[in-house]
C-alpha cells in the first residue's frame, strides 16, 4: 500500500468516511476562527466552561424536539447564559471569586445534563452526546454543522472590524460610537451555536478541542490576527483528516483521535513555532536579550 | 471652524462628578473648554484627571452635576488613551492600528478607500513611523507606540482633542516632536485638552490649566492657576504629588 493509498483510499472507499471528513472540516472552519478570538480575549477556559454549561439545554432540546438546530440552540443558549448570569451574581453578592463560582455552576450544569440524557435515553445516547458520532453522521447532522459553520464565517466577516477593535482598544470603540458590547454578545452566541452544532460530530466534551487547539497553535506561527484565523481553520481541517485516518487504520475511536491530532499539532507549534516557540526562543535568546 | 457661538464654551461642566461603580474619583468640576482653547489638566496621581477625560469622551455618565457638549461637537471628539489602556499584545500591524482612526468615516462595514489609505500613510509620515508600518504593535517601544497613537488621532481629524498623558514613557526627542504636533493642531483652531505631569511644559505651551486633586482646585489662565498657593492646596490633598 502506497502512502497515497493510505491517505486517499479510506475516503474514496467509504461514504461514512467522506461524511466524517465533511463534518469535521465544517466544525473546524466554524470553530477555529472563534477560538482565535477566545485566545486573544484571554477567554480560553470560558469556551470549555460553556461547553459544559450548555449540555442540559442541548440535551433537553434534543430529547423534546429531536435533532433540531432551533431547539438545541435555544436550550444551549438558555442554560449557557443562565450559568454566566448566576456565576456573575454569586461573585457579586458573595466573597467567592467569579472563576470559582463559574466552575461551580458549570459542574452543576454538567451533572444536570448527564442526568437528563440518561433519564430519557440509553447509555449509548449518553456516549453519543459526550463523544459524538463522527462516523455515523446523517444528512441532518451534516446540514446542521455546515450551516452553523457558514453562518459563523459570514457573521465573523461582517463583524471583523468591531471584534478586532473591541479586543485591541475597547475604550476607543466606545468613544467612537460603540457597538462593542453588541458584537461581544453576537460572538458569545456564535461560540454557543458552534458548540451545539459540533456536538453530533465530536461530542460536547471534545468539540471545544477543535475550537481552542488549532487557535492556540496558530498563534505560534503567524504574527497577525487575520493570518492566525486562516491558519487555525487549516490546522483544524488537517487535524480532522489526520485523526480520521489514524482512527481508520488502527481501529481507534475517531473523536478522541481527532482531538489528539490537534493536540499533537499544538505541541509541535509550542516547540517549533517561530513566534515565541520554545526552540526559537532558545536560538534567539542572545539577540533578544540585547534588543 | 466650529458651529458654537462665540463666548459659549464647547464643553461645559456644572458641579460635575465622575467615577467608577458609583464612587466619585473627581467631583465639583465647574467650568468650560472654549472653542480653540488649549488646556492642560494637572494634579497629583489619583487626582481624577484620566477619569475626567474619560467622562467627557463619553465612557461614563456624570455621577452628579451636568456635562454639556455643544451640538455637533460630540461626534467631533477624539481621545488619545494612555498606552496602558490598549491590549498591546494584540497581533495587529501599526498600519492597521493607525487606520482605526478612520472609524467615524469608515465604520464597521464601509470600504477603506484609496483616500483613507493615503491619509493613513500621511499620518505615519508625520510621526516618523513609515518604516514601522508593517511591524506588530507589541514590538514598538514606548515612544514609537505614542507616535502611532498620535497618528491614529490625526486620522480622526477631530475638532476637539482630549489626550491622556500623551508624553508618558516617551523620550525627550519624541516628546518635543509630539508637542510640536499639538501646537500645530491648536494653531489650526482645534480645541486641545491634555493631561500632563510636567508643569514647566504646561507653563510654556498651555494658555489654560485645570488643576485637580479629587476635586477642582483651580481652573483658568495658567499663570493664575499654577500659583504656590494652589499647588500647595493640590499637594495637601491626601494623595501623593507625582
Amino acid at each position: 500500500m502506497t502512502a497515497l493509498d493510505w491517505v486517499v483510499a479510506p475516503f474514496a472507499d467509504f461514504g461514512f468516511m467522506r461524511r466524517a471528513l465533511a463534518g469535521t472540516s465544517a466544525a473546524a472552519l466554524g470553530a477555529a476562527p472563534l477560538g482565535v478570538f477566545l485566545v486573544l480575549r484571554r477567554m480560553s477556559l470560558m469556551g470549555d466552561a460553556m461547553s459544559h454549561a450548555i449540555l442540559p439545554g442541548v440535551a433537553a432540546g434534543f430529547l423534546l424536539a429531536g435533532l433540531s438546530l432551533g431547539a438545541m440552540l435555544l436550550g444551549g443558549l438558555v442554560t449557557g447564559l443562565a450559568v454566566a448570569l448566576l456565576a456573575g451574581l454569586v461573585a457579586r453578592l458573595t466573597p467567592l471569586r467569579e472563576d470559582a463560582s463559574f466552575a461551580a455552576f458549570y459542574l452543576i450544569s454538567l451533572g444536570l445534563g448527564v442526568l437528563l440524557v440518561s433519564l430519557r435515553g440509553s447509555n449509548m445516547d449518553l456516549l453519543h452526546v459526550l463523544f459524538g458520532t463522527v462516523l455515523g453522521l446523517d444528512d441532518a447532522a451534516l446540514l446542521l454543522v455546515t450551516g452553523a459553520a457558514s453562518a459563523t464565517l459570514l457573521t465573523m466577516a461582517a463583524l471583523y472590524r468591531v471584534l478586532v477593535a473591541e479586543c485591541l482598544d475597547p475604550g476607543f470603540l466606545r468613544a467612537s460610537g460603540g457597538g462593542g458590547a453588541w458584537a461581544h454578545m453576537v460572538f458569545l452566541v456564535l461560540v454557543v451555536a458552534n458548540l451545539v452544532a459540533g456536538f453530533q460530530v465530536l461530542g460536547t466534551l471534545m468539540v471545544v478541542g477543535m475550537m481552542m487547539l488549532p487557535a492556540a497553535a496558530a498563534r505560534f506561527w503567524l504574527p497577525t490576527v487575520a493570518a492566525q484565523i486562516v491558519l487555525a481553520a487549516a490546522l483544524g481541517v488537517a487535524a480532522g483528516i489526520a485523526g480520521l485516518l489514524v482512527s481508520y487504520h488502527w481501529n481507534l475511536p475517531a473523536s478522541p483521535a481527532i482531538i489528539l491530532a490537534a493536540g499533537a499539532i499544538y505541541l509541535a507549534s509550542v516547540a517549533c513555532g517561530p513566534q515565541g516557540g520554545l526552540l526559537h526562543g532558545l536560538a534567539g535568546h542572545g539577540r533578544a536579550h540585547f534588543r | 471652524m466650529t458651529d458654537a457661538c462665540p463666548g459659549v464654551p464647547l464643553i461645559e461642566l456644572r458641579d460635575a462628578a465622575f467615577g467608577w461603580r458609583g464612587r466619585p474619583a473627581v467631583h465639583g468640576i465647574s467650568g468650560g473648554f472654549a472653542a480653540g482653547s488649549m488646556t492642560a489638566v494637572a494634579g497629583p496621581n489619583g487626582a481624577g484627571k484620566s477619569t475626567l477625560i474619560k467622562g467627557i469622551v463619553g465612557l461614563m455618565r456624570p455621577l452628579a452635576g451636568t456635562l454639556r457638549i455643544a451640538g455637533g461637537a460630540r461626534r467631533g471628539l477624539a481621545w488619545l488613551p494612555q498606552a496602558a489602556d490598549l491590549d498591546r499584545t494584540f497581533p495587529i500591524t501599526v498600519l492597521d492600528m493607525v487606520a482605526m482612526g478612520a472609524w467615524r468615516r469608515v465604520g464597521p462595514w464601509r470600504r477603506f478607500n484609496a483616500a483613507e489609505t493615503e491619509r493613513t500613510w500621511q499620518a505615519l509620515e508625520l510621526v516618523g513611523l513609515v518604516g514601522e508600518a508593517g511591524r506588530i504593535v507589541g514590538s514598538l517601544s514606548g515612544g514609537q507606540m505614542q507616535r502611532a497613537l498620535f497618528a491614529r488621532l490625526m486620522l480622526q481629524d477631530a475638532q476637539v482633542l482630549l489626550l491622556d498623558e500623551p508624553f508618558a514613557a516617551v523620550d525627550s526627542h519624541t516628546a518635543d516632536a509630539l508637542m510640536r504636533l499639538l501646537c500645530a493642531w491648536h494653531a489650526e483652531g482645534r480645541t486641545v485638552v491634555a493631561v500632563l505631569h510636567d508643569l514647566a511644559l504646561v507653563r510654556r505651551h498651555f494658555g489654560q490649566t485645570l488643576l485637580l486633586a479629587g476635586r477642582q482646585v483651580a481652573w483658568g489662565p495658567t499663570a493664575e492657576v499654577l500659583t504656590p498657593g494652589h499647588l500647595a492646596a493640590a499637594r495637601g490633598a491626601p494623595r501623593e504629588w507625582l
